[in-house]
């Protein structure tokens, strides 16, 4: 494929398996690292300050409340929806720099999105139901 | 400064293969930090499905809870947790370092090679830790 100027990447020469040449993903990158950055500190706290590690101890990390509130889901639902996104920008990233086919970046991007959002699903289902 | 035109050559690397990559070619400490916040990305990426699997061990009863502590007494599982847990540390910390780089701090060459040191340093003890605690040293 020849060579095209990033400023004539318009119309159909768009390259369809891009970053959509925004500021947007390298915004989201940042601030999910900080979100899980920050959730990580809290938990590694709160495993440090429970007395002998037993299996009440553990759960009550992730499914403590505050009045109704299950504040423990809410921050780990939120932490690992902040894991899909900043996983789905990085490999995304990786697909670009090595795999150059459309065809198979395609692929491995859609491959990608269905991996996240299958695992997301699942620790969902496994943290709401404990 | 000795004179450039006097100074030996430096190597040059045309038609780049895997074993110039990681033989030949010797990155500089920032360069390491770079490509393996790239390789523990993409290896916490591939092993998040088991590492929700041995969360939901761990979560959902307490015999699953104690069955997860009678298997981390074996020496593959054990090894697979301390790739995982260095994976997740070197991760944040260069992630951590990144973080201040997009905050201009830090930029000039002598700090950046001085932080990416401090972000091995880091990141390898607290592995080194875990290491010692997960091999039952107290």
């Amino acid at each position: 494929m020849a060579f095209v100027e990033k400023n004539q990447q318009i119309g159909p020469k768009r390259v369809v398996v891009g970053a959509h040449y925004g500021t947007f993903d390298f915004i989201v990158q940042r601030v999910t690292a900080v979100i899980l950055a920050i959730y990580t500190i809290i938990l590694l706290i709160g495993f440090l300050s429970m007395s002998g590690v037993t299996y009440d101890g553990w759960l009550n990390l992730f499914t403590f409340t505050v009045g109704m509130f299950p504040m423990g889901q809410v921050l780990a639902t939120l932490a690992f929806i902040s894991i899909s996104w900043h996983a789905w920008i990085g490999v995304r990233d990786i697909w670009m720099d090595y795999v150059k086919p459309v065809g198979v970046r395609m692929l491995l991007q859609v491959l990608t999105i269905l991996w996240l959002v299958g695992t997301l699903a699942y620790f969902v289902h496994i943290l709401w139901r404990v | 400064m000795s004179d450039p035109a006097a100074a030996k050559p430096r190597p040059q690397f045309r038609n780049i293969g895997l074993s110039n990559i990681l033989f030949s070619y010797r990155l500089p400490p920032a360069g390491r930090v770079s490509i393996l916040h790239r390789v523990s990305g993409a290896l916490l990426f591939l092993a998040l499905p088991l590492i929700v699997s041995i969360f939901a061990m761990s979560i959902v009863s307490e015999a699953g809870f104690l069955a997860l502590a009678t298997i981390t007494g074996f020496l593959p599982v054990k090894l697979i947790f301390l790739v995982l847990v260095w994976a997740y540390l070197h991760h944040f910390c260069a992630g951590i370092r990144y973080l201040t780089l997009d905050l201009h701090m830090g930029l000039d060459k002598v700090s950046a090679q001085k932080s990416a040191g401090v972000v091995f340093g880091v990141s390898l003890a607290l592995t080194l830790v875990f290491a010692l605690k997960l091999f039952g040293a107290w």
